[in-house]
């Protein structure tokens, strides 16, 4: 869980509201907390939204949910660090999953792993240095069936060999796709 | 809705039937293999043959049969279809009328699926998951309504009691005493959870549950909560399992739609809701406090037990918490009867369970066997055994709470208290194969290098024993430990079970502590730098190198 932390940076309340009122991400995630009536326990709800609209939870968009669920910032960002799946830091253009389920393991899925690092230059969970991949692992996306299975850009793919996995990354890495990204 | 209607829908449903049906497996193994693709092109080739009204070509759930995915099933003859491709869409709806065909194909006699007993799976791959009509055309609701009309909640109780049924999660707490506590706590509010937080890695049943059958599982969890007198229930999913998710949603909506949640569920005077919850990626929510307070919006640690859920369980009130697999046994129960129930499986473990069979297999998937059967006859007949000639060494079940069994011990009946026996647990159904390929010390240190990263940090004996554990078995692994490391090992190992807050770091050590049962030598080898073992001599063979000053990479 520390590796995904990011650095705290100082953030003003006015900051936040100036953006707010700006980015329609913050409109519709304000809609969004407005459906679960502001519930504290719909903490999680809103962050998986957050997530969604802004791709990583950065500190402003973590203090604007804090404020609306008058919840203090302490909670927000306790929970947003516990779970695995919330981001602190913007991700690459292009995510690849490695799952390291066991059935994927026994498979090799670490050989798999261990290309793309080298490759890449960068160690799961980072994103490499001109943010068009991000690597991540996961720890079973419950197809065992297809093992080793990796995923690219949402679309999971059966029986990869450190090859297969090399030649897709570096395809993602020779072409500009323009800058939006999908999951 | 009254039970009238119920059958009418099943009548108007099984009339819509047409000759042949071709079932495409949508469950989310063949739909990364593109059986949306397979689906399109089945429909279009029916429908320029104009056989729209003799073909039914039905989106369904799992077919089980995940290594040869995407999967067709073809009815009435009962052939299955393998690895169809969308090109192959022709030829198979041509032989659906005796035409020759290049696509493999078997059929539902293969040993895959001779062994195999449905109950939980009765649906899968039958009906399509996205329309409750399919589910009340195979007697869907019904339980409900029976439960409804004339069942008392005591009745139902005793019902679950005398079916013997117990928690599919991996623990085996008899459900119909579970049920009862929760029964008899007095409150004004109560809640039905269902956990369906898979997070062993390697075990799928739950998401193909959820995926194939979400209305068996939602009909579940509204008896439970006519039986306990809750009027809310949550249903938690991993966000990892998003066609889950969706699946359950559209099921939930249809359910409201069709008065069976909300107020006065089918024109009773009792009312229930469900909502869903989606996890975030913790391991630890599948422990059921964390889980809790997960749903509460909160970071998901575990906390101190008593007082149990079932007296202050969600937002302190009393709270009943099943697994995905135990709710989808109930309607069955109720249809059947109990008697029925328990006259499947052995004494102790009554009915049947699903597992995930994954690893070093011919035959991968998802299946369903009665409790008592031979992990032999899983393994050999129903997986047929490793592939290429290989030698199966060990099979591991339980995930990371759970523990090796070795090759030698196969013939050990697949029941809760027998696989304890053996320094494992059943846990919630994965069940990964391992060849003789796989270092037993690396998988060892697989599972802790799991623990490590999941413990929630709560507690001490979790959060620093597997860290050091981790690091002990990286030493051995790295040829580097001593007669007095493996000793400390053992100690944290004892020291980490005991102690732990829940049952994350209470089992953590097993597979530890179930390899140096069953493979002690593997470790003492590793501690002594002159006599490698065989794959490492293998690896520094072929490299040219000493075995003992290299790290052993990978198994």
């Amino acid at each position: 869980m520390e590796s995904k932390t990011g650095v705290r940076q100082e953030t003003s309340g006015s900051k936040v509201r100036e953006s707010a009122s700006e980015d329609k991400r913050f409109k519709i995630l304000e809609t969004q907390m407005k459906r679960y009536q502001y519930r504290q326990d719909s903490l999680i709800e809103v962050l998986h939204k957050a997530q969604d609209l802004f791709g990583y939870l950065d500190d402003e968009v973590l203090t604007f949910v804090a404020q609306r669920l008058k919840l203090p910032p302490s909670r927000v960002y306790s929970v947003a660090t516990f779970y695995h799946l919330f981001t602190l830091k913007p991700q690459g253009e292009h995510t690849c999953v490695v799952c390291m389920g066991t059935a994927c393991y026994v498979k090799g899925a670490d050989k798999v792993l261990a290309a793309l690092e080298h490759d890449l230059g960068i160690k799961a969970g980072e994103t490499t240095s001109d943010g068009r991949v991000s690597l991540v692992t996961a720890r079973c996306i419950g197809a065992c069936g297809l093992a080793p299975a990796v995923v690219y850009d949402g679309k999971v793919a059966a029986r990869q060999s450190s090859d297969d996995a090399l030649a897709v990354t570096r395809q993602w890495r020779e072409h500009v796709t323009g800058g939006s990204h999908t999951h | 809705m009254l039970l009238a209607d119920l059958i009418r829908i099943k009548e108007q449903e099984l009339a819509g039937r047409k000759p042949f049906t071709l079932r495409v497996c949508m469950a989310a193994g063949c739909v990364s293999s593109n059986a949306e693709a397979v689906l399109a092109a089945l429909d279009r080739a029916v429908k320029d043959a104009g056989l729209e009204s003799q073909i039914e070509v039905r989106p369904v759930g799992c077919l089980r049969l995940c290594c040869e995915g995407p999967l067709v099933a073809a009815d009435p003859d009962g052939k299955l279809y393998k690895k169809v491709r969308p090109e192959d869409a022709v030829s198979v709806v041509k032989a659906l009328q005796g035409g020759p065909t290049s696509v493999r194909t078997g059929d539902m006699r293969e040993p895959f699926f001779e062994k195999q007993f449905n109950i939980v799976l009765a649906n899968s791959g039958l009906i399509d998951p996205e329309r409750i009509e399919s589910y009340i055309a195979a007697d869907g609701y019904v339980a409900l309504r029976n439960v409804l009309r004339d069942m008392s909640p005591a009745d139902v109780i005793s019902a679950i009691t005398k079916s013997g049924l117990r928690g599919r999660g991996g623990a085996g707490y008899p459900t119909g005493l579970k049920w009862s506590t929760v029964a008899k706590t007095k409150s004004a509010r109560k809640y039905v959870v269902c956990n369906g937080d898979e997070g062993d890695p390697g075990a799928f049943m739950d998401r193909s549950v959820l995926e194939s059958d979400p209305h068996r599982v939602i009909e579940g969890m509204i008896i439970a909560g006519y039986a306990v007198g809750a009027q809310q229930g949550f249903i938690y999913v991993r966000a990892e399992y998003p066609l889950a998710i969706k699946r359950l949603q559209t099921a939930l909506k249809q359910a409201r739609q069709f008065g069976l949640l909300g107020s006065n569920v089918l024109e009773s005077p009792f009312s229930f809701n469900i909502d869903i919850r989606i996890g975030a990626g913790a391991f630890v929510c599948g422990e059921e406090t964390a889980l809790m307070a997960s749903i509460e919006g909160l970071r998901g640690n575990p906390r101190p037990r008593p007082p149990f859920p079932a007296e202050s369980g969600l937002f302190g009130e009393p709270t009943l918490i099943n697994n995905v697999e135990t709710f989808a046994n109930v309607a069955p129960i109720i249809l059947q009867g109990p008697e029925w129930y328990a006259s499947i499986g052995t004494e102790k473990s009554k009915g049947t369970k699903v597992f995930a069979l994954a690893g070093k297999i011919t035959r991968t998937g998802l299946i369903e066997v009665p409790m008592g059967i031979k992990l032999r006859e899983i393994v050999e007949e129903i997986g047929g055994g490793a592939p290429e000639g290989a030698k199966i060494k060990a099979v591991q079940t339980g995930g990371p709470s759970g523990g090796c069994i070795p090759a030698s011990e196969l013939d050990t009946p697949v029941d809760y208290e027998s696989l304890t026996k053996l320094g494992s647990i059943m846990g919630s159904g994965g069940m990964i194969v391992m060849d003789e390929t796989t270092n037993m010390v690396d998988v060892a240190r697989f599972f802790m290098d799991f623990c490590v990263d999941e413990s929630c940090g709560k507690c001490i004996p979790c959060r620093a024993g597997t860290v050091q554990m981790h690091r002990l078995l990286t030493k051995i692994l790295n040829r580097q430990a001593t007669e007095s490391d493996l000793k400390t090992l053992e100690d944290l190992c004892e020291l980490v079970r005991s102690t732990s807050l829940c049952g994350l770091g209470q089992t953590a050590p097993n597979p530890v502590l179930s390899t140096l049962r069953f493979f002690r030598s593997e470790y003492i080898e590793l501690l002594q730098p002159k006599s490698p073992s065989p794959e490492c001599a293998s690896t520094a063979e072929k490299k040219g190198e000493p075995a003992d000053d290299k790290p052993v990479e990978g198994r």
